[in-house]
């Protein structure tokens, strides 16, 4: 059953309307409606706040701003983790960067409320900020630490002397712009008083996180917090946290003791929950004519808010990637007046890979090489930088794989020198690496007395396949059909889970379920066997088959629903769980990633320099898949963004407003389906025994890390013309291709 | 509560009456208006629904050309088999814009009235002559990758969106307009739009109360027409610049030639120049670049736009060149 292409469980619910997001929860009844008023500075603060236009508006019960807002808890940073601390809103005049709110206004209806808060008004002081990542070289800084804990800098050996002796280099600037996770659902919440309890209902990636963050800044006891995430329409790194929709429903519903309804809407979401920071990286390769790499440095610097300091960990994947005995990695920091960095999908690896593999591909050039011969060249026999074995490394099997697949061989040796009509023909390819992580992850698997499995736990499925995943590992653990089994999550009131994001959610799910199951079993028989009524009385329970419904030991068989009913007619329960990949030896003595190889060919119109992609192929090497469908679309899901973030995807800050300019879809391009024609993705099948019990890896973030590139590296090919500020737009290629002759 | 009134117009003279009041406007396919009014941007008080009147239909005229009813759909405009053989220009131009969905909606009046893109026209917190008379232009100085490279003022450097209307501007389409006195008037494509100079919120020389009923394709020109679209994604964006272009040949020459320019302008933008420059002239690249250089030679960019020239430059000499091939 685990790895089989199961169709979604929550499928049928979904495209029948009958999957409820958070503003579609009607809770206790009629809700109020609230609607964020945001600055209309980057930086300053307000002189004068005029509420009372907007509190004489229909419909209008409050206006909240920084004058009547409750007290509440400040961010503490001894909280290890950001989405945990306390988010307070509200709490002054300053303006610390565009877009933040500075009211908000309850009413009746929503069209209410967004009137008057049109009515609000705000006077101002100042406005000028640092809004320019390009000036702010003389602020860059160097972080204690960057996203999940990982070292800053590192170096090994003697970078500059194995640099400056190298016989090829390639040492060049790559930048990536400012990004935004843009689910599709909209962050959205319905907050519901309930005596002295809240029950939050949230779009939320991490259910303990969101109940933390509520508890802590509304200053309750965690315990009057009911968190109720059921359907999570895409979070991408931005529903980690909550934000400020939440607190200030939470904030409005206490006072008012009515539930509050909020959702941000699209251009607010550009500037309220955070950003991909736009990144300037220095990639050095260092190599011998057989192509052989003797240096790798990268250097990053990236912005960050003053406030809330994030540092994406651009280099760390380079760290694992490829064999040299000079290394170096560094991460800068330059602070501007820009809404917070926060986690988008593949924090740093995508935009980090995105440079280095472009980089190769240089020194490919360079060298003459095959760029995928060059990076077989350079595989590692053990992690280059930490000297410990890798648990489960096949990317040289997936570079092979991918090249046979995909054609590799009719790639163009000479870039721009393929023609087909209008369009200029090139390949390009890349390599993926990004490293697993999991973390503490309880689940609760209950067998009812009629025979079925009860999967609880906090965990929230972000349309990425966790009810089906964790369907299918309790329906194998018990040997249950899947349709026996009911899958529960996204309430505080589960075990508790590390939820999802950093691509964690499965393997640390699964391995809780399984864990679970396993318990479950034990108790099962020990009851069978122990039990005179039992056909299973007195037989040796290490022989135990669970199958289809049934207990069978050697010829002996009886039903799970007849040894739960009489024995436990309220049911088995059992708990299992994950451990924290710092506590797991595992996690010490071997380099645990995901792997992959990315293949794609391009089209670039040899007159206007428009991009467009032909054909993309991804083959990955994950352990053990959970299920063939969902982990396919998930790596499709990375793949075609990696496509927008070479391509397409940038959010413009106003230099001199610090607005995000482009504020809609309409504006801040993704791909669309004519983008996407042909793209597949091939997991090698696996197991890596050192991950986990189960064997599985995370799939999500994977398609991303390295799939930019190999499209970038496909436009040098059709073209000649490379490009290192991303995105590859049409003003960046067109100076570069030939004259029209004929 | 910003509230407004709905009414469905039974008939043409009742709905120009009915839009006479303050505030009112009309709405037919709603892609465009609905948007800016829930943006605050468009504030009207009373909508006059005219997408129900009996304004859909294409018609056969009798000097061989086509009307097209303002409530036509753009996706049916699209698919009409007489456009399609006799109008591919504007066939290409109209598949070419929004998407599926939108086409299906969007009407022929509607699409001719669209507002601009420009992002700052949408960010009720900037500064905008268009949206707000007197409230400066943003987009000079600020990010300006989609505006206009001709015809701009000091007070505006926004570009028309519509691909359709570029098509027609090479097609001389006339547009027939219903006043609210009952009085029936045609005015051609060129002059319908106006240049921002310092009023940039008026956009065309409709009259207050005045309602589009039906455009009017003259009898095809002569020539191989193609409309070629330049955008940062293959669907569903709009043009950075577009090209519309008739163009016939003979004995190796240009014997005939209609160029308008798409993104480039706050409206559809015909080159006269470019077409003095091609006619005649043997139909090689090197007119085609002759001609490419007449048309932008009164080009400015803003900054980012700067690329639009060269990119209009080299869209407009391919198109030729494909149409001169085909001609």
């Amino acid at each position: 059953m685990i790895g089989q292409a199961l169709n979604r469980v929550d499928g049928p619910l979904k495209v029948a309307g009958q999957a409820t997001y958070a503003y579609e929860q009607w809770g206790a009844g009629q809700p109020l409606y609230g609607f964020i008023v945001g600055a209309t500075i980057g930086k300053g603060r307000i002189t004068r706040i005029d509420t009372e236009d907007a509190e004489r508006a229909p419909g209008v019960v409050m206006v909240m701003t920084y004058h009547n807002a409750p007290a509440q808890g400040v961010r503490d940073e001894s909280v290890p983790a950001e989405y945990w601390r306390a988010q307070p809103v509200l709490t002054g005049p300053d303006i610390h960067y565009y877009g933040e709110p500075v009211a908000f206004v309850v009413a009746t209806a929503l069209e209410q409320a967004r009137a008057a808060a049109g009515l609000v008004e705000v006077e101002y002081a100042g406005g000028h900020g640092r809004f320019n990542f390009a000036e702010q070289e003389d602020e860059v800084y160097i972080p204690k630490v960057v996203n999940a804990g990982l070292p800053t800098d590192t170096a090994v050996g003697d970078f500059d002397a194995g640099f400056d002796s190298s016989a090829v280099k390639v040492d060049q600037e790559y930048t990536t712009p400012y990004e935004l996770s843009m689910p599709m659902e909209p962050h959205a919440c319905l907050v519901e008083p309930r005596d002295e309890d809240l029950v939050v209902y949230v779009s939320c990636q991490i259910v303990d996180a969101a109940r933390a963050s509520v508890a802590a800044t509304l200053r309750l006891d965690p315990e009057r917090v009911h968190i109720v995430t059921p359907f999570v329409g895409g979070g991408f790194g931005s529903k980690l946290g909550i934000h400020s929709e939440t607190i200030l429903a939470a904030l409005a519903a206490r006072e008012l003791r009515q539930p509050v309804k909020v959702a941000m809407t699209r251009q607010q979401i550009f500037q309220l929950v955070g950003n991909r920071p736009t990144t300037s990286q220095r990639v050095r390769l260092g190599a011998e004519q057989d192509g052989r790499l003797s240096a790798i440095a990268h250097d990053v610097t990236m912005h960050t808010n003053p406030d809330v300091e994030f540092a994406e960990q651009t280099a760390a994947t380079t760290r694992s990637l490829y064999a040299a005995p000079h290394r170096l990695t560094s991460h800068r920091l330059a602070p501007l007046d820009l809404p917070p960095g926060t986690d988008v999908r593949a924090p740093g690896e995508a935009p980090g890979m995105l440079a280095v593999e472009s980089a190769m591909d240089e020194l490919a050039q360079a060298l003459g090489m095959d760029p995928v011969e060059l990076r077989i060249l350079n595989e590692p026999t053990v992690d280059p930088e930490r000297d410990v074995p890798y648990s489960d490394r096949h990317l040289v099997d997936c570079l092979r794989e991918g090249a046979r697949r995909f054609g590799w061989e009719h790639r163009p040796a000479t870039p721009a020198s393929v023609r087909d009509g209008r369009w200029l023909v090139g390949y390009g390819m890349s390599a993926a690496i990004r490293g697993h992580f999991q973390g503490p992850t309880a689940a609760r698997v209950r067998l009812e007395a009629d025979g079925t499995g009860v999967v609880q736990t906090d965990m929230t499925d972000l349309g990425t396949g966790t009810y089906t995943v964790l369907t299918q590992v309790a329906a194998d653990g018990l040997g249950l059909p899947p349709d026996r089994v009911r899958t529960e999550l996204g309430r505080s009131e589960f075990p508790t889970s590390w939820g999802s994001g950093g691509s964690w959610g499965a393997a640390s799910s699964s391995n809780a379920v399984h864990g679970a199951c396993m318990a479950l079993r034990e108790q099962v028989l020990t009851a069978a066997c122990g039990d005179t009524r039992s056909p299973l009385h007195g037989l040796d329970p290490a022989d135990a088959v669970f199958s289809d419904g049934n207990v069978v030991i050697g010829g002996a068989s009886e039903a799970l629903s007849e040894i739960v009913a009489r024995n436990h007619p309220e049911g088995f329960e059992a708990e299992g769980g994950t451990r924290f990949m710092g506590d797991d030896p595992n996690y010490t003595d071997y380099s645990i990633n995901t792997y992959g190889a990315h293949f794609a060919e391009v089209g670039v119109d040899a007159d206007t320099a428009e991009i467009r992609l032909r054909r993309m192929l991804g083959v990955f090497s994950v352990g053990r898949l959970l299920n063939a469908k969902t982990a396919r679309s998930q790596l499709i899901g990375g793949m075609i963004w990696g496509a927008g973030a070479a391509l397409e995807e940038e959010a413009v800050v106003d230099l001199r407003s610090g607005a995000f300019v482009n504020r809609d879809f309409a504006q801040y391009l993704v791909p669309v389906h004519a983008d996407v024609p042909d793209v597949d993705a091939v997991v090698l099948d696996g197991y890596d025994d050192k991950a986990n019990v189960l064997g599985a890896k995370g799939v999500g973030e994977l398609g991303i890390c390295g799939a930019g590139a190999s499209i970038a590296n496909a436009v040098f090919n059709a073209t000649g013309v490379r490009v290192r500020d991303f995105p590859i737009t049409i003003e960046k290629v067109l100076p570069g291709l030939p004259l029209m002759d004929s | 509560m910003r509230s407004f009134t709905y009414e469905r117009a039974t008939d043409a003279q009742a709905a120009v009456a009915a839009v006479s009041r303050a505030g009112a406007k009309f709405i037919s396919g709603g892609t465009n208006l609905l948007d800016l009014m829930k943006l605050d941007i468009e504030k009207p008080s009373h909508l006059v629904d005219i997408s129900r009147l009996p304004l859909r239909d294409i018609e056969e005229l009798p000097d061989g050309g086509l009307r097209i009813g303002a409530q036509a759909a753009n996706s049916d405009v699209a698919a009409d088999a007489r456009v399609r053989t006799r109008y591919p220009v504007l066939s290409e131009a109209l598949v070419a814009g929004a998407s599926g969905q939108l086409r299906n909606k969007a009407s022929t009046g509607g699409n001719l009235l669209q507002r601009t893109r420009c992002p700052y026209f949408y960010d009720t917190a900037a500064g905008c002559n268009k949206r707000d008379p007197g409230s400066g232009c943003s987009a000079t100085g600020g990010f300006n990758r989609i505006h206009a490279v001709l015809g701009a003022s000091d007070s505006c450097i926004a570009t028309h969106p519509s691909d359709m209307a570029v098509a027609m501007t090479v097609l001389e389409a006339e547009i027939e307009l219903l006043g609210a006195d009952g009085s029936v008037r045609r005015v051609g494509i060129a002059d319908f739009y106006r240049l921002p100079g310092d009023t940039p919120h008026i956009e065309t020389v409709l009259r207050p109360g005045e309602m589009i009923t039906s455009v009017l394709l003259p009898a095809p020109p002569t020539g191989r027409q193609i409309y070629r679209k330049v955008r940062d994604r293959a669907s569903y964006e709009f043009a950075l610049v577009s090209v519309a272009a008739v163009v016939s040949t003979d004995q190796g020459a240009v014997s005939e030639a209609r160029v308008a320019f798409g993104g480039v302008a706050h409206k559809p933008w015909r080159s006269i120049e470019a077409e003095t420059a091609l006619t005649g002239r043997p139909a090689t690249m090197a007119t085609y670049r002759a001609a490419a250089e007449a048309a932008m030679r009164d080009a400015v960019g803003q900054g980012h736009n700067d690329f639009k020239i060269e990119l209009a430059k080299r869209t407009l000499c391919r198109t030729l060149a494909h149409a001169a091939q085909a001609s």
